[in-house]
């Protein structure tokens, strides 16, 4: 550690830290544009100049720029420098020659770093009496907002899109005065990062469109910590909701998940909250139209109680809480609790879950991912089944050359940058298709699910004799195999990617088998939100569900739709005497249902998930949903178990009172009590409030009912209340608790430092989240059976599941942009397999018409189907000429 | 007087071939050099106390110095020639490269031996297209004739030399902007450290020497340092320079000369003189990103140190005049019209700055000044000065704009005053 000196007082600074990174982390003001805590120092935008002097008889002095300048031992600057701030204020005055004075119709209004830091300079007072530039902006498709005339050239947007992100379809045009960040030409931005350019522009060019749609100021959204819902990683995010809508998504940053980013299907995927296909009120369908009465949540409880006194069996969820499911466990007992998902998906959902308790492999997180200097990817098509964990991927391309780099400053990031050219850490990939990575990989395969287990297990073998070989090997993937051996062997820091998405356990075993025999981190990607909590909650398939099911007996569904799970949803259902269905959306199950209670969404309810990595994390209710009928699933699995005179739900007052049980009935998973502080939480007394205290319109709002305030709805289940007393956050909150981040003088997301231990560090109070999930300390339960090679059968088309970010999650899909990106129906076969333009696909419970897709990459013999588009997958098909 | 930069330059405009550049002792320099290990080269030129004619001025020697060497060092190295000359005012490497192209390739193959570069580009002002057409040319021929590729001379020194033109920007002269523009990046500048002999382009050590900077080195290197260092008695510096003259002189021109060199030798000596009915006010004396020196001037060497002290700079060494009939306040104007449209637009001061700067000069020429305005340009002369902005471009464009609101404040003043430009001219 080096001492600094600023402004007289000396500070404690790592001399590996640029001089901006320091004062941020020691909480001085100082401000800044071009500089991002993720993508470094460029020098450009010349915001955070300061004075440097040689020692403490140097009077005069030298502006610096911060963020270009390391923090050296011994070094003595003054932020408060006359000269220093006269010289702020002037780039500032600069930015704004030409920045319109739109502030009271700009969506970036109340979080604009730009207004953060104009007002932090003292600059106010317009000099330039020349006219302003204006742009032409564009269409930047359903997700971002463009808005030219305010930017402020600070590079971020390219910045992040093409250095950060790997993007082509955003850059920088123009020169001098007239510079252009845009597209091209109109069009919608193909990356699946291109949300997270509302975050990192410090102004409002890029915004939320779909902000746009229901806007409302930050000050005016009343938010909550929150995980993302639409893949299995967890990023902890803050929905934002004002008057019963939810409104957006912004980023919550966890150095070991998301860090400062969000794929768009987790920040666009939320307009299912605000639906017309909401379920708001308890139906009873009945008639052949399956018309429905409101009923009352009472009259529903009553309908559905005496059920319990036969025979009752409980489909559960992974898009549910572990509360949710447990309560349904509780209810219908650990025999007739059933997963929800199918057999297939469960097996490798299970194998999964096996492979990181038994063997002796850690799963790493996606900020340890960041860091590895080998990584292997087996199987996982990540850019769509875990896009945050691609983007980690990317980070991790720049690991290896960057140790290289001798004598730079890590944060100086063009030189960095231009020292190692294309130098990329090892990174191999071995997916049945190409993935928008493979740009990464320096070799790999495109093969089917065997041949990537074949590879995998060839690996593991040439790298740990204990493990068995593989016979049969092509010369050149033998070769491979050695090469990547000899990799993984040299890292330090090798990690594993694998997953579920390619529907083969061999894969996954193969994966495991490699980390184990090289010490390497074992990334597994899971199909859901809660795969992992499920998995570990217990209970048989949707196959086992209906052999438990007797003719007659009640049914109770659980956030599920079977539909998406199974061809035989329909003869399931039909078997059932009383169908319950407990969910948030209408959907072809609940269409069914003889009786739909109206569940919270993640947004109108607390619960918790367990991500691919084992961590529990607690998601908190954002809003209370209008009216009395929206409750949390767990609610009212209580209620109804009350209701029919059912001890084990007696106490459940509260969420709290839900995860005691489970702790109590299941010890392996008391850590989740610790995922968060409990609703007992306070801070003087006092709970967090979940609105901004500048919230505006609280009494205005209602008024057209009643001048009278209306009482704040209690929360029994968390720390928060639905207002804006209590706890602010600039206090000293733990952080799962911290439910947005603002800070006095710094109203964007760029308060985030103030949360920080030190900038990029965790979160003061410790990353939030539980490990579940620990390694085996066993013998390595090495497997013994790797699979025998693709061998194509005649007239038959194994499939591989195709994974697309846009289109392959249900529940994102209801929002109109992500629809409007997914891709229609298709399937995807070899050259030599297109028939024609379009085909007729038959399998089990299967039949389609559906264009080709021609995938050079993909074997003959197997046809590609896209996960989500086309219902359940068969495992092989039939492909004739249409 | 020795002159033997410009000495084969032919006075018919046709270029020197190779046969000619041989037969007047061509190429002999590289022959000594190649019989010398890259350290002796590197002395040779140190101790001619060779520097740079870009307009910097630092020493040549001293530069290459930091190129890392050795079997370890990291490779291919690069020497880049800057000839992407667009300096207003300036005109000197031209003339070197379409009048003695072979001079030109000679001075690289030596530097890319003293640094154990095996690739050059000579970085090419757009618009020089006949000193293209002659240095491809020149550049086939010295492959014909075996003094580039492999094995130059049969001394087992590999080097490969390309034309690479340019898109045509100011900015690209600054030399890591250049090196940027070569590699097809936006032409921006990078920040330094790390300098291009560390981390130039593609990230591997790089030289970048002007034109007439690397024209010195084949006379160094075949007639020794002491005899550079001779060419002139008139200063520290040594070696020849090339000055020119432009504006209402009566020979504007170019002129090769024993370096230190006074402005009045220049102008009254070889320029001629003013043009009748013409006084001189001022003169930046190395291109439009120096500052105006005036008539109490005249007799200070133009070397690399003695201007600065008295707050200007050697520059280019081409100077532009300033006379009585000529408006300062236009002139200015001129000029920060064509630095604000020069700029990269990386960094705030320059790209919005300038502009504002161009602008308000503009509107008092057009009779348009308002009081506060010369705050404002103040304000800019000295916020766009050295170490606040990215690159050294908005400094350069500060040189004038200080040095003119100095030493001629009174036009300044009458511009806001009258409402008009005294001189009749409008922006």
């Amino acid at each position: 550690m080096a001492t600094i000196v600023v402004d007289g007082r000396p500070y404690e600074a790592d001399p590996a830290r640029n001089l901006l990174d320091v004062c941020l982390s020691h909480k001085l003001d100082l401000p800044y544009f071009c500089w991002h805590p993720a993508m470094g120092s460029v020098g450009a935008c010349r915001q955070c100049a300061v004075k440097q002097f040689k020692d403490e008889n140097d009077t005069r002095g030298r502006l610096v720029m911060a963020c270009m300048t390391p923090a050296a031992d011994g070094a003595r600057f003054s932020i408060a420098d006359p000269e220093a701030k006269a010289f702020r204020a002037s780039v500032i005055e600069w930015l704004m020659l030409n920045h319109p004075h739109d502030c009271p119709v700009c969506d970036e209004g109340s979080e604009c770093h730009l207004q953060d830091m104009t007002v932090m300079t003292g600059h106010n007072e317009r000099r330039f009496r020349f006219p302003k530039r204006s742009y032409v902006n564009q269409d930047l498709g359903p997700f971002v907002n463009h808005e030219m005339n305010r930017c402020i050239q600070c590079y971020r947007c390219v910045r992040f899109y093409r250095d950060y992100a790997g993007g082509a379809d955003l850059d920088v045009f123009g020169v001098h005065d007239g510079l252009y960040f845009g597209r091209a030409g109109d069009g919608t931005l193909e990356s699946e990062y291109a949300g997270n350019l509302v975050e990192v522009c410090p102004t409002g060019v890029f915004t939320d469109k779909t902000l746009k749609r229901h806007y409302a100021r930050k000050w005016d959204l009343q938010t909550a910590p929150s995980i993302c819902v639409h893949c299995s990683l967890g990023c902890n995010v803050i929905p934002g909701e004002r008057a019963g809508e939810l409104r957006r998504i912004r980023n919550r940053y966890n150095r070991e998940i998301n860090g400062h980013f969000l794929c768009d299907r987790g920040r666009y995927g939320y307009e299912f909250v605000n639906d017309e296909r909401r379920v708001r009120r308890a139906l009873a369908p009945h008639g052949p139209d399956r018309s429905a009465d409101p009923l009352d949540p009472n009259e529903a409880i009553a309908r559905v109680a005496p059920l319990l006194a036969g025979r009752v069996v409980g489909i559960g969820s992974p898009r549910a809480s572990l509360e949710a499911n447990f309560a349904l466990q509780t209810l219908v007992g650990p025999d007739r609790f059933f997963q929800g998902i199918s057999t297939r998906d469960k097996r490798l959902v299970d194998t999964a879950l096996a492979l990181l308790r038994e063997g002796p492999s850690r799963a790493p997180t996606l900020h340890e991912v960041e860091r590895a200097d080998a990584v292997l990817v087996l199987g996982e098509d990540a850019p769509n089944t875990a896009p945050r964990l691609a983007l980690a991927l990317r980070q991790t391309a720049g690991v290896v050359p960057r140790q290289a780099v001798a004598g730079i400053p890590r944060w100086h990031d063009n030189a960095v940058r231009e020292l190692i050219q294309d130098a990329k850490t090892p990174i191999y990939l071995a997916t049945p298709v190409a993935t928008r990575i493979d740009d990464l990989a320096r070799r790999g395969q495109h093969a089917p699910p065997e041949e990537i287990a074949r590879l995998g297990f060839a690996v593991a073998h040439a790298l740990n004799a204990d493990a068995p070989p593989v016979g049969g090997l092509a010369p050149e993937v033998a070769a491979l195999a050695e090469e990547i051996a000899g990799v993984l062997r040299a890292a330090e820091r090798p990690v594993v990617v694998t997953g579920t998405s390619c529907g083969s356990e061999a894969v996954l075993r193969a994966a495991a088998q490699v980390a184990w025999a090289c010490g390497a981190g074992l990334c597994c990607v899971l199909p859901e939100c809660n795969s992992m909590g499920l998995a570990l909650l217990g209970g048989g398939s949707l196959d086992d569900a209906a052999r438990a099911l007797s003719d007659g007996d009640t049914l109770i569904v659980l956030e599920n739709d079977l539909y998406e799970r199974t061809t035989a949803a329909d003869a399931l259902l039909a078997r059932a005497g009383h169908v319950v269905v407990v969910d948030h959306l209408a959907h072809a199950t609940g269409a069914r249902a003889h009786t739909l209670l109206p569940a919270g969404t993640f947004a109108e309810s607390d619960g918790t998930l367990v991500n691919n990595e084992g961590r529990a994390q607690r998601f908190f209710q954002v809003f209370a949903p209008s009216g009395h009928s929206i409750r949390e699933s767990w609610r009212w699995l209580r209620d109804v178990m009350n209701a029919a005179g059912r001890a084990e739900a007696a106490g459940w007052h509260a969420l709290d009172d839900v995860i005691a049980a489970l702790a109590a009935a299941r010890p392996d998973l008391a850590g989740v009590r610790d995922a968060a502080p409990s609703a007992a939480w306070r801070f003087a007394g006092n709970k967090v409030a979940r609105l901004p205290h500048r919230a505006t319109g609280r009494t205005a709002l209602h008024a057209d009912r009643s001048v009278h305030e209306p009482r704040a709805v209690p929360d029994p289940d968390a720390p928060f209340n639905f207002s804006m007393e209590g706890a602010g956050v600039e206090l000293p909150l733990p952080a799962a608790l911290v439910p947005r981040f603002w800070s006095p003088g710094w109203n964007s997301e760029q308060a985030l430092h103030r949360f920080q231990e030190e900038v990029e560090g965790p979160l003061r109070g410790g990353t939030p989240g539980v490990r579940l999930v620990a390694p085996g300390a066993g013998p390595i339960p090495w497997w013994r059976d790797p699979p025998g090679p693709f061998r194509r059968r005649e007239g038959e088309w194994r499939v591989v599941p195709l994974h697309h970010v846009f289109g392959s999650d249900p529940l994102s899909m209801l929002s109109p942009g992500v629809a409007q990106r997914a891709p229609a129906p298709y399937v995807a076969l070899a050259p030599a397999d297109a028939l024609g333009a379009a085909v007729v696909v038959t399998g089990e419970g299967f039949a389609a018409t559906l264009p080709v897709r021609v995938l050079p990459e993909l074997t003959p013999g197997t046809a590609g189907l896209p996960v989500g588009l086309v219902g359940p997958l068969p495992a092989v098909v039939e492909v004739k000429p249409a | 007087m020795e002159t033997p930069l410009t000495g084969r330059i032919r006075a018919d405009g046709e270029v020197v071939t190779l046969a000619e550049y041989r037969r007047a002792g061509g190429y002999e320099g590289l022959r000594r050099a190649l019989g010398m290990t890259p350290a002796e080269v590197q002395a040779e030129v140190k101790a001619s106390k060779l520097r740079g004619r870009g307009g910097a001025g630092f020493p040549t020697g001293i530069k290459w110095s930091f190129v890392p060497m050795g079997p370890d060092a990291p490779r291919p190295k690069y020497v880049v020639c800057n000839a992407d000359e667009m300096e207003p005012g300036t005109f000197k490497d031209r003339l070197l490269m379409e009048g003695d192209p072979h001079q030109l390739v000679e001075g690289m193959i030596i530097a890319a031996h003293a640094i154990e570069a095996s690739v050059g580009y000579v970085f090419l002002r757009w618009a020089y297209r006949t000193a293209e057409r002659r240095l491809r040319r020149a550049i086939a021929e010295a492959y014909e004739a075996g003094l580039l590729g492999r094995d130059i001379l049969g001394r087992g020194v590999d080097f490969d030399l390309h034309v690479h033109v340019s898109a045509g920007r100011y900015i690209c002269g600054e030399e890591t902007a250049l090196l940027n523009a070569l590699e097809g990046k936006r032409a921006n500048p990078r920040a330094k450290p790390p300098y291009p002999q560390v981390s130039g382009l593609f990230g591997k050590p790089t030289v970048v020497n002007n034109v007439e900077t690397f024209v010195n080195l084949p006379h160094i290197l075949a007639r020794g340092a002491q005899w550079f260092d001779g060419l002139s008695t008139l200063s520290a510096d040594g070696g020849t320079k090339l000055y020119g003259v432009s504006g209402r002189a009566r020979r504007p021109g170019l002129w090769e000369l024993p370096i230190g060199s006074t402005a009045r030798e220049i102008l009254y000596e070889r320029a001629g003189g003013m043009r009748d009915g013409y006084r001189l006010r001022g003169f930046l004396p190395g291109g439009a990103s120096t500052d105006f020196l005036t008539e109490a001037h005249l007799d200070m060497p133009l070397d690399f140190d003695t201007p600065m002290k008295h707050g200007s700079r050697l520059g280019t060494g081409t100077m532009i005049l300033l006379d009585d009939r000529t408006c300062p306040v236009g002139m200015n104007a001129n000029l920060q019209r064509f630095f604000a449209q020069e700029s990269c637009g990386w960094c705030t001061p320059c790209r919005e700055g300038l502009p504002w700067v161009s602008r308000l000069l503009d509107a008092m020429e057009r009779g348009d000044g308002r009081p506060g305005d010369l705050e404002k340009l103040a304000h800019h002369a000295h916020f766009l000065g050295p170490g606040h902005t990215f690159c050294a471009l908005a400094p350069g464009a500060a040189e004038p704009l200080q040095s003119g609101l100095r030493l001629f404040r009174e036009d300044f003043e009458r511009h806001i005053a009258e409402r008009r430009c005294p001189y009749g001219g409008s922006a």
